[in-house]
């Protein structure tokens, strides 16, 4: 088997994990280990997904506020991001190139008191937004910034590939852990938030209340954390059917997919990713028609792309 | 030499300023007194903006560098001296060169007029806060010069930005600033002023600040002067002449080393300038709060003590600093450090209580106590805004405080003739 880091783009985010996630369903659908995956594997899975789903859109706030001006709101997201990557490097020892997921399960056990950091974090979180969206949300000059900025309609959205938070502020109510769950997301209770206008400031408050929702999910998958083992049995040498899979998950950014194709050999004859930023810049072209220069670096930081993964 | 004596010791009892007395030699004092209290301004506003804002945003700021970065302005200043001095092949020379001058010239020429107290000012001018504004608007020669002789985009979009910015916002200032000469009429003789002390002086025989003047009129006229201002030194939330994501660095991109430092000089100082037009404007100069409600020698003795407890009370900071400082021996020099400025601040509160001085320095203080308020809110709208498009800020300018500004202006007009009349 060829190591998936390999294959997945160059990261300069927290991605890699949500990246092996999905290499790994995929390649797990081709060989079909499904129906094998202890049930603990899940819910971790949700969990470390979902604190990632915070960090990168903590991330995306602090660097979209400062393009267009506000200074603060970066540090206050990056003081808080540090608790998620604190224990992300407890759990498997990387801040940034985490990955702890392998076919069949989970490669690592929580250690002891994961659950309670966890929990310590969402108490610890959950005012903090309240707190970014003091300085945002209702400050005039970030509402002219935003406001009717970048607009892209849902049905553009869709002819272009664009997916995520993007998609969703244009009105499209897709969101691939509810369209099509993947690890243990149908058995928690959670909302999609979407916007109406499709502008900047509805991307930024449906990223907002993102956060709300994961922390919604985190909190009801700690408490529902199974007991047993965290990793299946797995064949040294694998030997996939013939035939080709795609599978998606929803990344902070968008729908990032894996393509593969298996000629029954033990390794893929085939892989591509479908990235989130790659296809969502293509939207940028349209958003920025009849903008002015300053709105640019607005409609980019709206669109929180990560260049490593677009150029390639 | 005695007559030369006798002419320094003639001015010691005039009740004017040294301008106006024409004492030259004190005159010269003056100006190297400001030109040094000013200059020092602006290194206690490097460390305190630096400071403030990091606390503001969950940081430290500097703290390497002396006790609690406390060195760290002068580490800059001597880091800007030893830089090499880059100008670009393709500069204009001369013109790269007088640049900051120019700005700089602008933003200290202005203090020539502020009046620190009733005589502590270099000149009054019967047009002083004409030639305050006046001179304080030179500084967009130099800024589009800087922005044209670096021969880059940058600078020159930058300059040409802040350039329409300055000249947009100066309107709204000035119908701001009329509607407070206005109120200076306001007395027996119905004649009004545009001597800066007169205009504190009116506010003390008026027995109210301006700001507080037909009240809302005087609140909103400051409102306007105080968003102006802002733009008009082109600071946060008004920088676009200097977004760094948009604009490298604007003007001054292509300025490095000492000739940076100047601009900085200059923007510094010019924030300080039109604090201090504002402060003498609406906030009743260097008047102590309530000079008339709290009048009578007690309260004037209370308020005397002010200065003194200020800087004993920084000292105090120093001291509880010192106490919190890491006993490790690495830090002893810096504990040290800590506690001789503390010692400082002290001695300079002590000295302060002493009836001479506080006389004297009363004025001084409460005029610096008030710019400085002044630039704080400067951190502060860094620390909290984003930054303006510039249609927006035109539209702002333009459509929002011209009109506010006429309309104050007229009504002002009309309600000080209705109380003048009856």
């Amino acid at each position: 088997m060829t190591d998936p880091r390999s294959l997945s783009p160059p990261s300069l985010e927290t991605h890699v994990a949500v990246r092996d996630d999905t290499f790994l369903d995929t390649n797990e659908l081709v060989i079909n280990m499904g129906p094998q995956h202890p049930a603990t594997h899940g819910v971790l899975r949700v969990i470390l997904t979902e604190l990632n789903r915070i960090a990168s859109h903590q991330l995306w706030l602090g660097t979209h506020a400062l393009d267009i001006g506000a200074i603060t709101p970066l540090f206050y997201t990056f003081r808080d991001r540090e608790e998620i990557l604190k224990i992300y490097e407890k759990y498997c020892g990387a801040r940034l190139t985490t990955h702890a997921f392998r076919i069949g399960g989970l490669q690592y056990e929580t250690y002891n008191g994961f659950e309670k950091e966890v929990k310590n974090f969402l108490n610890f979180f959950r005012p903090k937004i309240g707190e970014y969206e003091e300085l945002l949300t209702t400050n005039r000059i970030w509402l002219e910034r935003t406001r009717n900025v970048g607009k892209i309609s849902g049905e553009d959205c869709i002819a272009l590939g664009v997916t995520g938070p993007v998609l969703r502020a244009s009105g499209v109510k897709w969101d691939i852990r509810k369209a099509q769950p993947y690890a243990n997301y149908k058995n928690f209770d959670f909302e999609i938030p979407t916007g109406q206008n499709g502008d900047t400031y509805d991307r930024y408050l449906v990223r907002m209340e993102e956060m709300r929702q994961s922390v919604r999910i985190i909190e009801q998958a700690v408490d529902a954390i199974p007991e047993g083992p965290i990793m299946a049995k797995v064949p040294k040498v694998m030997k996939p059917a013939v035939g080709e899979v795609y599978h998606s998950i929803e990344a902070p950014k968008g729908e990032l997919g894996y393509f593969i194709v298996s000629d029954g050999s033990t390794q893929p004859y085939r892989v591509r990713v479908r990235p989130p930023s790659f296809v969502n810049l293509q939207a940028l072209d349209l958003m920025c028609r009849g903008q002015l220069v300053a709105d640019v670096i607005a409609v980019i930081g709206t669109l929180d792309i990560v260049l490593g993964e677009v150029d390639r | 030499m005695t007559e030369f004596m006798r002419y320094i010791s003639g001015y010691l009892t005039s009740d004017k300023t040294p301008g106006g007395a024409g004492n030259m030699f004190w005159a010269c004092v003056y100006i190297l007194l400001v030109f040094a209290g000013v200059s020092v301004g602006v290194i206690c506003m490097n460390w305190l903006e630096r400071k403030i804002l990091a606390h503001m945003q969950v940081r430290l700021g500097p703290m390497r560098v002396g006790p609690h970065g406390l060195l760290q302005p002068f580490a800059d200043a001597l880091k800007l001296l030893l830089k090499e001095d880059i100008i670009p092949a393709e500069a204009d020379l001369v013109i790269f060169w007088s640049a900051p001058f120019i700005v700089d010239l602008a933003a200290f020429t202005v203090f020539v007029v502020v009046p620190f107290g009733p005589t502590h000012a270099i000149t009054d001018m019967n047009i002083g806060i004409l030639f305050m504004l006046g001179v304080s608007s030179l500084s967009v020669l130099g800024i589009v010069m800087a922005g044209w002789a670096s021969n880059s985009h940058y600078p020159l979009i930058g300059a040409l930005r802040s350039s329409a910015q300055m000249v947009s916002y100066e309107v709204a200032m000035g119908l701001s600033v009329v509607s407070a000469i206005l109120m200076t009429s306001m007395n027996d003789t119905g004649t009004g002023t545009l001597s800066m002390i007169g205009i504190v002086q009116q506010q003390l025989i008026q027995k109210e600040w301006f700001i507080f003047k037909f009240f809302p009129l005087g609140l909103i006229a400051f409102f306007i002067f105080a968003v102006a201002m802002v733009a008009e030194t082109n600071r946060a939330p008004f920088d676009l002449a200097e977004a760094e994501s948009e604009l490298t660095a604007g003007f001054h991109t292509e300025y490095s080393g000492f000739r940076w430092s100047l601009f900085f000089l200059a923007e510094y100082g010019a924030m300080m300038a039109v604090s201090s037009i504002a402060v003498t404007l609406w906030l009743g100069g260097w008047l102590r709060p309530f000079p008339n409600l709290l009048a009578g020698t007690t309260w004037d003795q209370i308020f005397s003590y002010f200065p003194g407890v200020a800087f004993l009370l920084l000292g105090a900071i120093c001291f509880y600093n010192v106490a919190r400082m890491p006993k490790h021996p690495y830090f002893r020099i810096q504990t040290i450090g800590l506690a001789v400025f503390g010692v400082v601040l002290a001695l300079v509160g002590l000295v302060l209580f002493i009836p001479a001085v506080s006389v004297r320095i009363q004025d001084i203080f409460w005029f610096s106590a008030k710019v400085a308020a002044f630039m704080y809110l400067y951190i502060w709208y860094r620390g909290t805004f984003p930054r303006y498009r510039f249609d927006q800020l035109m539209r702002m300018g333009w459509k929002v405080l011209l009109p506010l500004g006429l309309g104050v202006l007229i009504l002002t007009a009309g309600v000080g003739l209705l109380q003048i009349r009856s």
